[in-house]
């Protein structure tokens, strides 16, 4: 059987889905590589201003800087803040590319906060080590990696969601078929080589406004690769260990110990107190923080109103301008003013994200997932606590890989049978006259996310909550979309949907507690080194069954001594 | 299954004086990263069709007239 006329087909050596962060480092990365391949960055939005940094970054998060702290010691502090399971060796080659990053980085016209003597102006957030690095005059980011782009002739194609990985007969993935997200216009991408760059999955559940959008991740981010990458019969890990986060409430803006710790600000209780040691973003400091609120001293607060004017201005000239400028907007409407007021902070929805946690699709130290010629990059890949400048290390590492891997390869065959098929799937909503519209199918969805699977988990919630979600697979084909954005929002909703059964199965697998707050299952209440010292991987098994099983934590290339092991476990100031 | 059709305040604004769509300006709904703002097809101008905001605000920082205003949804607000 044959293409049919109305599926166009693109021919490319190197894929990249998803033109973010880590997917413009990755697509330059293999032009540099091999200026003869072709390369094409297919975005769901629009390169120029797509992503979590859409509009800019406040700073480096994880910095490895040479006389401040080495690969080892970072190595070390992400394996504490994991509670041990982790792929060390991929952390590693995270951390021994960091430094050279930064520097690409800063030659490319990133600015980074720099002292008096021209050195980089690092500062300490984390428990340990010292890794933070401020960017003030961050907004530029996007408008260098698109001069980038352009300088290289990386292909862009902008407004098209990829919705399915396609695969050869050796299995083998060869491209994707993607909607055109403005004219429900369905495309092939014919590749030799992948690489997804698709973010978090920020969409699983639902912010406590209500509003759907109001998530902290980009919502533009809702796990389209999460749920390519299980159809296609990768492996993906850890999405027990969900990703959480400590931000504003209802605003769900960062709030930000990164920018406000160091220049004194810093998380405290309705007192006023000072409850957990170090602001850093780790399942175990989100686990003090859930009881603060829950217990009687809560609700939680940022705390700045005991700072100088001059601090609370250059507070306020980063996080109003920089990567959430919105944020001063909301805080004028609420009439709250850092100087006299602390700031309400609350707990987000829960969400997959490697780069913030460690929940994702599996990939090694080289950004090879487990099906040959598909690699992961950034907030949807495996290596934790990677943020921005992890994407773009493994958008680098991805880019040369892949475009290597391309080389030795033919154009693959295409299989038509699953193009047509996934064509009809795909635009099905548009041809029905009504039905149930993709927003009410997604916030069902969510809802039950956020009733049954936020922790802290109960098996027999979760029980009914998966069994209650499977369930709205009779729906499916009842979603009915009026136009091409609909139809964009309908599929999306589809990946939401095989993302929430992800959240409930790999947490009923792991029977034990687990990274504070992301894995707490009150049925197993304690850490369980015995059994669970291990990876849990999750994959499309026989029958299409979603399935789970054990991974070996591999061998340590940094060890630890047992009183660093438990450094992460007394976050709570001692009384007294 | 029958659909009914709900009104919601949607938090961006073009101001429809300073837009210059029918010059052939496009750039904020280029922009947008949920693609959320489209040409109202009676006035011509840029206006917010889905009410799907982040409040990221490229639409209103790349905007040549300052014709866009970025409110907090109103269930943040
Ligand atoms: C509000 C916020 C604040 C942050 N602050 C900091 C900070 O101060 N410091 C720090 O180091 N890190 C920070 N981070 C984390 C950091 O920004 C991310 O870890 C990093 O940018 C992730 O890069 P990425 O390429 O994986 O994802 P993104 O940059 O989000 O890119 C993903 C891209 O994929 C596209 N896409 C999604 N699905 C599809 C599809 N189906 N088809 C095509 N395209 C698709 C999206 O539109 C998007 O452009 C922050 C994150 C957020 C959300
Ligand atoms: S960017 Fe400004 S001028 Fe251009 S279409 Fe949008 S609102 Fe109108
Ligand atoms: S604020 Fe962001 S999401 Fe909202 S319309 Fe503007 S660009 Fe789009």
């Amino acid at each position: 059987m044959a293409i049919p006329d109305d599926i166009k087909v693109m021919d490319v050596d190197v894929l990249v889905i998803g033109g973010g962060t880590a997917g413009p480092m990755a697509a330059v990365t293999a032009k540099e590589k091999n200026p003869d391949a072709s390369v094409m960055l297919l975005e769901k939005a629009n390169v120029k201003r797509s992503g979590a940094i859409s509009m800019g970054m406040d700073g480096l998060n994880n910095a490895v800087v040479p006389g401040h702290s080495t690969p080892e010691d970072y190595v070390k502090e992400i394996t504490i803040a994991n509670d041990g399971i982790l792929l060390q060796k991929g952390v590693m080659a995270y951390a021994q590319r960091s430094y050279s990053m930064i520097q690409k980085l800063d030659k490319w016209g990133v600015y980074f906060q720099k002292d008096e003597t021209g050195e980089f102006d690092m500062k300490k957030v984390h428990h340990l080590g010292t890794y933070v690095l401020p960017m003030p005059e961050g907004h530029n980011v996007k408008k260098i990696l698109y001069r980038r782009l352009r300088r290289h002739r990386v292909k862009v194609e902008n407004r098209y969601q990829a919705i399915r990985l396609l695969k050869d007969e050796a299995g083998v993935v060869s491209g994707c078929i993607a909607l055109g997200t403005r004219d429900a216009e369905v495309i092939v991408v014919r590749a030799k080589a992948v690489i997804m760059c698709s973010g978090a999955a920020g969409r699983i559940g639902l912010p406590a406004s209500g509003y759907l959008f109001g998530t902290y991740e980009n919502p533009s981010n809702c796990g389209d690769g999460h749920s390519m990458a299980y159809h296609v019969g990768a492996e993906l890990t850890g999405l027990e260990c969900y990703q959480i986060n400590p931000l504003l409430k209802d605003y769900n803006g960062p709030a930000c110990a990164y920018v406000t710790g160091p220049l004194g600000g810093y998380t405290a209780n309705a007192k006023g107190d000072r409850f957990i040691e170090c602001d850093y973003w780790s399942g175990q400091m989100m686990m003090e923080f859930y009881n603060e609120l829950q217990g009687g001293n809560g609700p939680v607060f940022l705390k700045l109103d005991h700072l100088a004017e001059e601090t609370i201005q250059e507070i306020e000239h980063v996080l109003h301008t920089n990567e959430r400028p919105s944020r001063g907007r909301f805080h004028d409407g609420r009439g709250t003013d850092y100087r006299t007021k602390m700031v309400e902070m609350h707990i987000s929805e829960i969400g997959f994200c490697a780069g913030h946690s460690a929940s994702g699709v599996w990939i090694n130290e080289k950004g090879e997932t487990s099906v040959p010629g598909l690699y992961g990059a950034g907030d949807m890949a495996s290596i934790p606590h990677s943020y921005m400048l992890g994407a773009f290390v493994y958008g680098e590492i991805c880019g040369e890989n892949a475009v290597e891997f391309a080389r030795e390869r033919d154009v693959p065959k295409l299989d038509e049978d699953y193009i047509i098929a996934e064509r009809d799937r795909i635009l099905a909503p548009l041809k029905r006259t009504d039905g149930i519209p993709p927003s009410q199918f997604e916030y069902k969805v969510r809802r039950l996310v956020n009733d049954y699977l936020q922790p802290p988990k109960v098996s027999k919630k979760m029980d009914i909550g998966l069994a209650r979600i499977r369930a709205m697979e009779n729906d499916i084909p009842y979603l009915y979309a009026r136009d091409p954005h609909e139809l964009l929002r309908a599929n999306e909703a589809q990946h939401i949907f095989d993302c929430a059964q992800m959240a409930a199965v790999a947490s009923l697998y792991r029977q034990e507690s687990r990274w504070g707050l992301y894995h707490n299952y009150v049925d197993h209440p304690e850490t369980d080194n015995e059994n669970w010292f291990c990876h849990v991987q999750l994959f499309k098994g026989e029958n299409d069954n979603m399935t789970c099983r054990k991974r070996e934590v591999e061998p340590y290339v940094v060890e630890l001594d047992d009183e660093e092991k438990n450094a992460y476990q007394q976050l709570r100031v001692q009384a007294g | 299954m029958p659909t009914a059709s709900q009104i919601s305040m949607v938090p961006v604004v073009v101001d429809d004086d300073k837009c210059i769509a029918d010059k052939g300006c496009r750039t904020c709904i280029d922009v947008c990263p949920l693609d959320v703002l489209w040409i109202n097809e009676e006035t011509g101008k840029a206006h917010m069709k889905y009410d799907e905001c982040w409040y990221c605000m490229p639409c209103e920082a790349d905007c040549p007239t300052d014709a866009v205003t970025v409110n907090i949804p109103y269930l943040l607000s």
